[in-house]
Formats: C-alpha cells, structure tokens, sequence
C-alpha cells in the first residue's frame, strides 16, 4: 500500500516534545467509505472534465488539476466542524468542491461567465465563499499561509473554536513569509493546521532538488510547531490525522503542520507536458496507490457496495459534472458593466 | 449518443499540432484516465487522457498525422450499449471537420460592439458641518491620530492594531501610546519584525471579518508587505466578485524623514494610488489627520493612510465633537485665492502654506487646495479651483516620474485645457535616491523658493 513504500516518518524533536506521532488510519463506517467514495471521485471526474474543458479552449490561462491528490481535501473535509476555514493556493477546484461550492459556480468561473463564483472575475485561482469559509484561491505562491495565519488570529480573536485549515505545497513551504507566519502562530497559540501537500514537484522541479529539509513536518521545529507525515493517498489516514490536529488545535495548543504525501498526475498546470519525471513513476503511483481506488476496493471487499451501486454513485457524478460543464459552456459572459463593478465598496 | 474525442490544446495560444501515436485501438475499452493519444506541438509532448468511459468505435486521424487543427475530431467513443461500427460511422464519414468550433464567446465581437464603458462616478459626501461655537483645541498631528484610533476602538470591538512596538513600548514615535492600558494586548498586539507576514495576517483576518488597523513603523519597510497589500487586500473584492474583502487600515509614517538617507525616506502616495482597490489618505493638518484616519477605519475598503514623521509633532486646532468623520476623496480648500492654483498634499503643504505667504506679499493671490486623499482623487475641487485661477502648480515630496502631479496635468490638460493660461508645473522631489549629507538632502527635497518661481512663471511675473 501507499506507506509501505513510503519511508516511515522520522521521530521529531517537535514530535517528540508534543508527543505527537501520525495516528493510525481511521476505520471508517460503509457510510464514511461510500461518502469518501462519492467526494472523491465528484473531484476526479470534475478536474478530467475541466482539463478537457481548457483542451476545448472553453477555459482560459492557468489551469492547475487537482487529480492525484482527491483524498487530502476529502479526508480533511471529514474531520472539520462548522465555522472552520479552508484556504489554499492556486490548484483549488478540489477544495471548492470539498467545501461545497456549486459544481456550477467552479466550471462557470473556470469559463469566465456571469454565474460563476466570482461573477467571471476571478477565474481558476480565485474563488471564495464567506458562507462555505473557503477563502480562496489565492495565485501568489505562499500568500495564503500569511493569510490563512490571519484567519486563525480572528478565530482566536472571538474564541470561537473554529480552525483555519491553511493548505500549500511543498514549493511554497520555501517562501519567507511563511516562516513569518510560523513564528506568529506558534507565539500567539492560534489554531491553524499548516496542511503542506508535498506532490513532490514544485512546478518542475522535484523536493529533492529545492529544499534543504524534505521532512517538511519538521519544518516548524524552529517554531515549537510539531508536525505529522501522513499518507495523503489514503482518505483514512487523512481523516485520523485531521482529527488529532483539529483536536490539538480546540485544545488551545497553537498551530500544527500535516505534511500530506501525495502526487498529481497530471503536469503543474495544463500547459506542463511534465518531463521532469517519468511515466513510469506515474503509472506507478495510479495503479498502486490511488486514493479513490483504495476506497472502492474496500467497498467492494467488505461488500458494503456491488459494481451496480458503485455505477450509480459514478452516473450520479458524472451528470453533476455534465451538468456543470453543459452549464458553464452555455452561461452568457459577465455584462460589461461588470468591469466597474467590486473594485471598491 | 457517440462522443468525439476532440483535438486538445495545450495552451490557449495553440492553434494545431501534431498527432503523434494512437495507444489505443479502435475497438479497445478505456475508461476516464486512460491515456490514448500523444499529441506534440514544436514545445511539448502531451498526453491524451480519455475523459469518458467507453469503447474506442474510430480513430479518424491516424496516427503520424501533422498540422491538425484544435477541436477537430480525432476518434469517436462509443458509450456502453452503442454499437461500435454505427458510432464510428455517425461521424467517421468526416475526417477533414478541422474548423476550430470556436467555443468561446466572440470577443473580437462584443469588443467593437462596445466600446469600453466610462468608470462609473460616485459621489462624495462634504465635510461635515462644524457647529458655531465649536470649541477648537490644539492638538498635534501625534495626538490627534491616536485619539482616533482610541475612539474606534471604543466604538467597535473588532477594530484592533497591530505593529512593531505598537503595545509595551507606546509606539517608535508614539503614536499608540496609552492604547495598550486602554485596550489591553488582545486589541493592541506587538508584533515580531516580520512586516510581510503580519500585513498577511492583518489582511486574512480583516477577509474574516475584523478591522485591523496594521501600523508600519515606517512604510519603507512596508516594500517587504506590498505584495500582501496589493495582490491580497486590494484585489480579493473584485476576485470574489463582491462577496469579500478587507476593511483594513495600514498607516504609519512616508516619505522623508530627516538624514536618514536613501532607503528610509521616500513618498510611496504615488505608488499606491496606481492601484485600483485601494484608497490613499495622506493628511496634512491635525483635524484631517484625525477625521480620516476615523472614516479610514469604518472603510470596508483597504485604505493606506500615508503619515509623515516631521508633521507628528506640529499643532493644528481641532474641533472637539464626540464624533469627528472626514470624507474620504475629498479635497479641502485650505486658503481660497484667485490668481492661481496650488495643489498639494502631506507634508507638501508646508511649501505650499509657506509659499503663499511670501507671494501674498508680491500682490499674487493664491488658492491652495489640500488633495489629504490621493485615492479616490477629487478632480472636481482641482477642475473648478482652475477653471477659476487658469493656473495650476501641484506640489510634493515624492519622487518626479509618474507623480502624482504627473497624474493631476494629464488630467486638467484633458478635462480643462482651454482654461489653462499655462502649462501646468509640477514640482517633486528630485529624480534622485535620498542623500545623507545635509546639504544635498535639501537639495533633494522641493523647496519654498521653487514654489514661488513656478507661481512666478505660470502667472507670467
């Protein structure tokens, strides 16, 4: 399976003084599996839609697929209580739908027309929703780690025991402000879990070749920040791990670091023919370790699903993407009034 | 219904490509994921993948086949319960169908019909009234901008500050002092030196709601901040499409200091009020320092509020009233005249005042307009003070090329040229990095003289 491959993490110096260490993988109900199922794979056919989508020239500029990497939004998802926050970087549209966003309002923003999330505004990298907490969507490697610190300053601010999960990958775990935000998070006990998704290549370039530390959840030690390595290809370990950080988080601990083990399949962004690494290595990780077929095994050998009802849920997704994409090819574009409108209020 | 497996683009400025390699058979079974086609262009390699489930009925281009056109079909998907032959043959029969489907909207199109609509304008509200009888108090730039700050915070419970030395130290030049005792360390918060990240921290807690107020000691070393400034704060309005914003206030002291030389002593008023989303406050005198930095704070919008070091400590009368809000993108006529314009703002109004004493002297009568926001900018003041005098010179301390009198020209040379009797002059600071020795410092900075001589030369004396 995905960690027996994987090196076991390392015991910390921060793990060891907070006593943390990754917990199990959750045993999870058929009614977890089949809803970590469903997520999922709405997240998988959505972003092969979108990429044929951008093929189509339905959508334009940067394009950055979430496929690969379904079960670290998903399993973290799972572990979240109302009120808490989500932001993340430029590769989103998984954490959209995590967060509930319409498929419709994400495909149609994808497009650039008048219903999407940002009225056509914002595009792939930048959406938002006060009412789902998701804070975008943010196109500035690094920005949102600061940002998201902020939004854990405000939870503490009202103590009101809500979380901000704070995502960003392992080239952005190189960024300055970053480490700002560590020291501040940690000085202050806000409760931010730092959910670094290492996919292994920063743009094109792999951990190996651009960080001095390629433990990334012992990047808050010089913090006091402990941090856990998780197998973000397995949805249950994801959620367990999720679980132990909101907790620690609730419990007026301070910040925490996840670093989730995962891999996109496709190239950085839609542009990306992805020469950096070799077919070999991500066949390897599709057919040993894909987070939504570890699920629908399971499924299928404790028999909480046949083939028929696995089909059904996959008909049921398939028509809210068709429906989305069919939607968002078809919504007209912003009114050009809209260039002057929500620049200030 | 067969679908079509359309040529892709890699990007969205490709127009064809080539098909290089089939990986699947017609007749084969793939599913979404599976990769069947590679396809290459002069810069890449890329990799088909199957976005449906289902059995591949015709390949229609061949492998091998160059220069094939984005959008054109390239084979045909059966879907389960079809009849493979029949598919292929639905839309086999057209091999050459290279047209671009041209999906998106026409933008050539919609871009002649209309042409690009004018800003929509907004009204400003005036000055509110002072009543006769008002008590005036002299207060200083210093007390009069903490004063605000203290009554907001009183005011709302989610205005906070925070900053280097804002809290047990009183402020690097005092301008929170006595907050801390107020308000205590929740709501006056002493950061680390860590300016681009704790502006990030403002600007994510201003998206959750809050109203920070985030003092830079200075706002040279907000150059460290600017990217959360402009890409966070000032955008993420319109990115949301109005669903969310940053009601923040970043303010601390711009511009020349004394002899601190080159990296700490520029006007940034400039730079900032390039950027739309943003509003630009730089007060002079202490009754606007503290009726702005008031409206600044109860601004849903990101405002930078530009102080200056050398104003902190001068006195001016301000009203007292229990609650004194100044308009945001109001200019004030600071003295009226007839003669000639003058326009300028922050500290630039020194040389201004200055200026117009000497010249009153001359038998020159000067109306001086003090601009105290540069975002939004209130040409209607400027164009009707013009209109009157036919004489324009804008003042300031910042840096000459694209200035905010740069700005200002353009504008009264479109909107009131035939009202000019000369050209507008702008004077600035000069087009160099700030000297430490004394003597090249004033030579660096504008001066009373070089006012006078502008007045002088566009009222022909």
């Amino acid at each position: 399976m995905a960690t027996a491959a994987r090196k076991a993490p390392a015991k910390s110096k921060s793990e060891g003084k907070s006593g943390l260490s990754a917990p199990k993988p959750a045993e999870f109900t058929k009614d977890e599996e089949l809803a970590a199922y469903r997520h999922m794979l709405l997240i998988r056919r959505f972003e092969e839609k979108a990429g044929q989508l951008y093929g189509m020239g339905f959508i334009g500029g940067f394009c950055h697929l979430y496929i690969g990497q379904e079960a670290v939004v998903t399993g973290m998802k799972m572990a979240l209580i109302d009120g808490d926050q989500m932001i993340t970087a430029y590769r989103d549209h998984g954490h959209m739908l995590a967060m509930e966003l319409s498929p419709r309002g994400v495909m149609a923003e994808l497009t650039g027309r008048r219903g999407g999330l940002s009225r056509g505004k914002g595009g792939s990298m930048h959406m938002f929703s006060k009412e789902k907490h998701f804070y975008g969507g943010h196109g500035i490697v690094g920005a949102q780690v600061s940002l998201g610190t902020g939004l854990a300053f405000a939870n503490r601010y009202r103590d009101n025991n809500n979380v901000s999960l704070t995502y960003f990958g392992d080239g952005a775990a190189n960024q300055g402000q970053v480490y700002e935000s560590f020291n501040m998070a940690s000085l202050w006990k806000l409760p931010v879990i730092y959910i670094i998704e290492n996919n292994r290549y920063a743009m094109g370039t792999s951990v190996s070749r651009s960080s001095a530390e390629t433990n990334f959840s012992h990047r808050g030690a010089s913090f006091k920040i402990p941090g856990i390595q998780v197998d973000g290809m397995d949805v249950r370990a994801v959620k367990s791990a999720g679980d132990q950080a909101t907790e620690w988080c609730r419990g007026g601990n301070g910040p925490i670091i996840l670093e989730m083990q995962t891999y996109r399949y496709r190239g950085h962004s839609m542009s990306d023919p992805a020469k950096y690494r070799s077919k070999e290595e991500v066949q390897k990780m599709r057919s040993e370790h894909d987070p939504i077929e570890q699920v629908k095994a399971r499924l299928t050998e404790k028999k909480w699903a046949t083939e028929d009802e696995l089909k059904a849920i996959d008909k049921e997704v398939r028509d809210i993407v068709a429906d989305a994409a069919e939607f968002a090819q078809n919504d007209a574009e912003p009114d050009p009034s809209e260039l002057w409108t929500d620049i200030v209020l | 219904m067969p679908i079509e497996i359309l040529m892709p683009a890699l990007s969205p400025t490709m127009e064809e490509g080539n098909l290089s390699k089939w990986l699947k058979n017609e007749g084969d079974k793939v599913v979404a994921g599976d990769v069947i086609a590679e396809i290459e262009t002069d810069k890449a390699t890329m990799e088909v993948e199957a976005v449906d489930e289902g059995t591949l009925a015709k390949i229609v281009v061949p492998a091998g086949t160059e220069g094939v056109k984005v959008n054109a079909v390239i084979a045909v998907l059966a879907v389960e319960g079809e009849d493979t032959d029949k598919a292929g043959e639905a839309i086999g029969e057209e091999p050459a169908k290279a047209e671009t489907a041209a999906p998106a909207p026409a933008a050539a199109k919609s871009e002649a019909a209309a042409p690009v609509a004018a800003a929509p304008k907004s009204e400003i509200a005036a000055d509110p009234d002072v009543p006769a009888g008002t008590e005036m108090v002299s207060t200083t730039v210093r007390e009069a901008l903490r004063d605000a700050m203290a009554e907001e915070m009183r005011r709302d419970g989610d205005v906070f500050v925070m900053g280097e030395e804002v809290a047990e130290y009183q402020g690097a030049y005092k301008i929170t002092q006595g907050l801390l005792q107020e308000f205590g360390p929740r709501r006056v918060v002493d950061t680390p030196i860590t300016e681009h990240g704790f502006a990030g921290v403002g600007v994510g807690a201003a998206m959750a709601g809050l109203k920070p107020i985030v003092e830079f000691m200075t706002f040279n070393f907000a150059m460290q901040a600017i990217d959360q400034i402009i890409n966070s704060a000032a955008k993420t309005l319109y990115m949301s499409g109005g669903q969310m914003g940053a009601p923040i206030v970043f303010r601390g002291p711009n511009g020349a200091a004394a002899r601190v030389a080159a990296q700490h002593s520029q006007c940034y008023a400039a730079w900032y009020s390039h950027i739309p989303g943003l509003k630009v406050v730089m007060p002079y005198t202490a009754a606007d320092a503290k009726g702005l930095l008031k409206a600044a704070i109860r601004d849903p919008n990101p405002v930078i509020f530009l102080e200056n070091e050398i104003l902190y400590g001068q006195s001016f009368d301000v009203p007292k009233l229990d609650d004194f809000v100044l308009p945001i993108g109001k200019a004030r006529i600071h003295k009226h005249g007839k003669d000639v314009t003058i326009v300028s703002f922050g500290i630039g109004m020194t040389y201004a005042v200055k200026a117009e004493t000497e010249l009153r002297g001359m038998g020159i009568d000067a109306e001086i307009i003090d601009l105290r926001t540069i975002r939004p900018l209130d040409f209607d003041t400027i164009i009707a003070s013009v209109k009157k005098t036919n004489r324009l010179v804008v003042v300031e301390e910042g840096f000459p090329q694209s200035s905010v009198g740069d700005h200002i020209a353009s504008q009264v040379s479109q909107r009131a040229f035939d009202f000019l009797d000369a050209p507008v002059i702008t004077i600035a600071g000069k087009d160099v990095p700030m000297p430490y020795a004394a003597n090249l410092e004033k030579l660096a900075l504008p001066n009373v003289g070089e006012v006078i001589e502008a007045v002088k030369a566009v009222t022909y004396r």
